[in-house]
């Protein structure tokens, strides 16, 4: 099993953050893991974005040059990482924004609109759980169970009261998302 | 035949301080090095610190000050004395460790190590040298040389437009919180000598009380930079420079 | 299983702070630049001063930083402290006056692009600074790269190592990719700091305490006004790295046994390089990755080796082209030798190095 997906959108968003929970459940899955973010002033409002790669073996580079899958959350990120998914590979993307929209036909691509569920739910901070929630659906690449101590993992415990409405969002996701192609 | 005259110990009115060493000081005569450097090592011999004392030497004239005084030495890049001390005492708390520092490597290279070791409050001293000139590399103008005074880079006398002015960065420091005690002394008489003693030991006092930063600057003479006797040296000093850099105690923590 | 290993996810910059203060640090001086800034911040969130006893200290530049580390480590404690590219700059003064008192200390350098202030992007740009002077005088760093965030941790404990067994500064040369990734890493247990008496039973011998009774006092400086003896100086510390040249060479070999063509790179340019091999050998290629671990000393034997049965080389660094320039002094014109670089922060992917392979020695 080896996973390569990057995750990016605006600065803010929670595209770091949503990597690091992804890791964090891949090493409770006894996976290798690789973390690597882009960093900078482009991460204050600017665009961010973080490369997760999750495998049963060890991981020679740490810099992809396709990926299985992105997780794209604004247009720049689009423009940019659509063309970099290998063929058969997926994307998917949170709707709110986009007027362009992927045009590829040789990969999988779902939607998922966690923007308006997340401000629905009055809680925009659910947001990244709730689009990690849909990938998860759609690449059950770590159990749910190893998602939950990865997310407890990645978070200082002074945040612990929030882990139950982020597991609901991380179900929630798995609703909402559809696929588009 | 010259007379063979035994010295008694109950005649004996001066002697050498133990720290010390019998090395030849390689300072001009009529310099104020040689007596800052003993009235150091009698202040760390007769407080008794000398297995936890440290001194942090500078580049210019007193670079082998590690010669002189009996104790550990560490010699600093130019400037960078008061950066070196800070480390030291940091991983030594009951050590006194100093900086011995003419006004080139304290107060132009070294201004922003000395500044902020002084505003972090280190529990250090640093001993100030002004001689208002650079003596080792041959008497060039240092930040305090005086507007006026010939140097061999202010040739024609040190002149405000092209050479700035100089500054008391004692008594700049004496606004930074962590400073505990700033003083300005003089070694050109020996009732100075003996003021300029006690102010040390003051500030070492402060130090190894843990009251913070302490400044001893000692208005000094470079005769040979000045290009004059050491006598006139200190009617120089006496008349030039103390009105420029009076002497006294500028600020004092209790 | 007699003791839990403990495994972590933690970028490489955090694992250096973690690493300090496992491995017995005494103390770290540092000032705040991107990439590596959170090796200060973890540490100072660790607080190591409530449990080892350890110092930490945010100077007012890198200067007054490399400074503290001298005289910190004049006095024979551990000490370390870290940077990026540009911060490595103003130390070279200092770092110049540690390798002249012969001091052992850890510098890291958690490269970005440059030259001037450059990018904060990763980048090997500083190997020559590293591996060649940076600073003035003749003097070697000991240089070490790590290409995982596992060896971030594990080369601060070789670091200090290899820094006290020679009484010299030991660097390690890192970058924003490493300093910045997340990887699992297994942290060592909880050292001692040496004891005040150790430290004199050990260095007493020329470290700056305080002077007890019965010893001289010893004085450390780089200073030494007699030609004749800064001569000595000098061919001492010449036949000290040669000492090291001989004996502390650390170097891995991947696919090198049957390879008709060696990838040369260190750092994250050899993890990206390791993949490289792999999509080479899928295409039946026999491409092998040399990686040197230290870069000075550098492992000359290894290439001159793999010289004498090989088509070609290809130094592949985030710079001009630097390590080339020791691979060939390696090869020796026995072997083509060829160099791909990015540079400003871009970094390879492992199919542009395959074609740069292919482009510039397999079908040359």
């Amino acid at each position: 099993m080896k996973e390569t997906l990057i995750i990016a959108g605006f600065g803010g968003q929670g595209v770091l953050s949503m990597g690091k929970i992804l890791a964090y459940s891949g090493v409770m899955q006894d996976f290798e893991v690789t973390w690597m973010p882009s960093y900078g002033p482009e991460m204050r409002g600017g665009t961010a974005n973080v490369t997760v790669i999750l495998s049963d073996r060890k991981i020679s580079s740490p810099i992809a040059y396709e990926y299985d899958t992105a997780i794209i959350l604004n247009q720049q990120s689009l423009d940019k990482f659509e063309a970099k998914i290998r063929p058969g590979g997926t994307l998917i993307y949170d709707t709110n924004g986009i007027t362009h929209h992927p045009a590829r036909t040789d990969i999988h691509i779902y939607a998922i609109n966690a923007t308006e569920e997340s401000a629905k739910l009055g809680n925009s901070k659910l947001f990244n759980t709730m689009i990690l929630g849909g990938y998860l659906k759609v690449c059950p690449v770590v159990t749910l169970e190893n998602v939950k101590l990865g997310l407890k993992k990645s978070l200082p415990e002074r945040a612990w009261k929030m882990l139950p409405e982020n597991e609901k969002a991380i179900l929630h996701g798995a609703e909402i998302i559809r696929q588009v192609r | 035949m010259a007379e063979v005259v035994e010295i008694k110990e109950e005649n004996r009115v001066y002697g050498k301080s133990p720290l010390i060493t019998d090395n030849v000081m390689h300072y001009c005569p009529g310099c104020s090095h040689g007596t800052v450097h003993k009235l150091i090592a009698e202040v760390i011999d007769e407080m008794g610190i000398t297995d936890r004392t440290v001194g942090i030497s500078p580049v210019g004239c007193a670079v082998f000050a590690y010669n002189y005084i009996d104790i550990d030495w560490i010699e600093a890049a130019h400037g960078r004395a008061c950066a070196v001390a800070s480390a030291v005492k940091r991983l030594h708390p009951a050590h006194m460790v100093f900086t011995y520092q003419g006004d080139g490597d304290l107060s132009a290279i070294g201004t922003a190590e000395t500044i902020h070791a002084a505003a972090r409050g280190e529990n250090i001293v640093a001993i100030y040298i002004n001689n208002a000139i650079y003596g080792m590399t041959g008497g060039q103008m240092a930040p305090t040389t005086l507007l006026g005074m010939k140097t061999a880079t202010t040739p024609y006398g040190r002149d405000p437009r092209l050479n700035g002015y100089p500054y008391k960065i004692a008594d700049m420091m004496v606004h930074l919180d962590g400073t505990a005690y700033i003083t300005r002394q003089s070694v050109h008489t020996p009732a100075n000598v003996r003021k300029c003693k006690r102010a040390i030991r003051k500030a070492f006092d402060t130090a190894m009380a843990g009251k913070g930063f302490s400044l001893v600057e000692v208005v000094a003479t470079c005769n040979s930079g000045w290009k004059m006797s050491p006598v006139a040296a200190n009617r120089w000093l006496e008349e030039n420079m103390l009105p420029y850099y009076p002497l006294g105690d500028i600020k004092c923590n209790e | 299983m007699a003791q839990q290993q403990e495994v972590k996810l933690m970028k490489g910059n955090e694992v250096i702070a973690h690493a300090a203060i496992r491995f017995g640090c005494d103390a770290y001086f540092g000032y705040p630049i991107t990439p590596q800034s959170e090796v200060m911040e973890t540490l100072m969130e660790l607080k190591p001063w409530e449990t080892t006893g350890m110092v930490v200290l945010q100077a007012e530049s890198e200067i007054s930083s490399i400074n503290m580390v001298y005289g910190a480590a004049a006095t024979g404690k551990r000490v370390m402290t870290s940077s990026s590219s540009p911060g490595i700059s103003l130390m070279a003064e200092g770092i110049s006056y540690i390798a002249g008192a012969e001091l052992p200390c850890l510098i890291v350098n958690c490269q970005r692009g440059g030259p001037g202030l450059g990018t904060i992007q990763p980048s090997q740009g500083d190997y020559f600074q590293a591996c060649k002077g940076g600073g003035h005088g003749d003097y070697h760093l000991i240089v070490l790269a790590p290409y995982s965030v596992q060896e971030m941790h594990d080369f601060v404990e070789l670091g200090f190592e290899l820094a006290f067994k020679y009484r010299n500064p030991a660097m390690i040369l890192a970058d924003g990719a490493i300093g910045q990734m997340m990887e699992k890493v297994v942290l060592a247990p909880q050292q001692s700091r040496m004891s005040e008496e150790e430290i004199a039973s050990r260095y007493g011998s020329w470290a700056t305490y305080g002077k007890p009774a019965d010893r001289a006092r010893n004085v450390v400086t780089s200073l030494e006004m007699q030609p004749e003896m800064m001569e000595r100086n000098n061919l001492r510390m010449g036949a000290k790295y040669r000492l090291i040249e001989e004996n502390e060479v650390r170097y891995e070999a991947i696919g090198c046994d049957d390879a008709d063509y060696v990838l040369v790179a260190f750092g994250s340019s050899a993890r990206i390089c390791s993949a490289t091999v792999e999509m080479a050998r899928a295409e039946g290629l026999r491409v092998g990755l040399l990686r040197p671990i230290t870069l000075y000393p550098f492992p000359m034997q290894p290439i001159a080796e793999l010289a004498k049965r090989v088509k070609g080389f290809l130094s592949v660094e985030l710079n001009a082209g630097q390590m080339v320039e020791d691979v060939r002094l390696a090869v020796n014109g026995v072997a083509p030798v060829a160099h791909y670089g990015r540079q400003g922060g871009m970094i390879y992917t492992p199919d542009e190095v395959l074609t740069a392979l292919k482009q510039k020695l397999i079908k040359a």
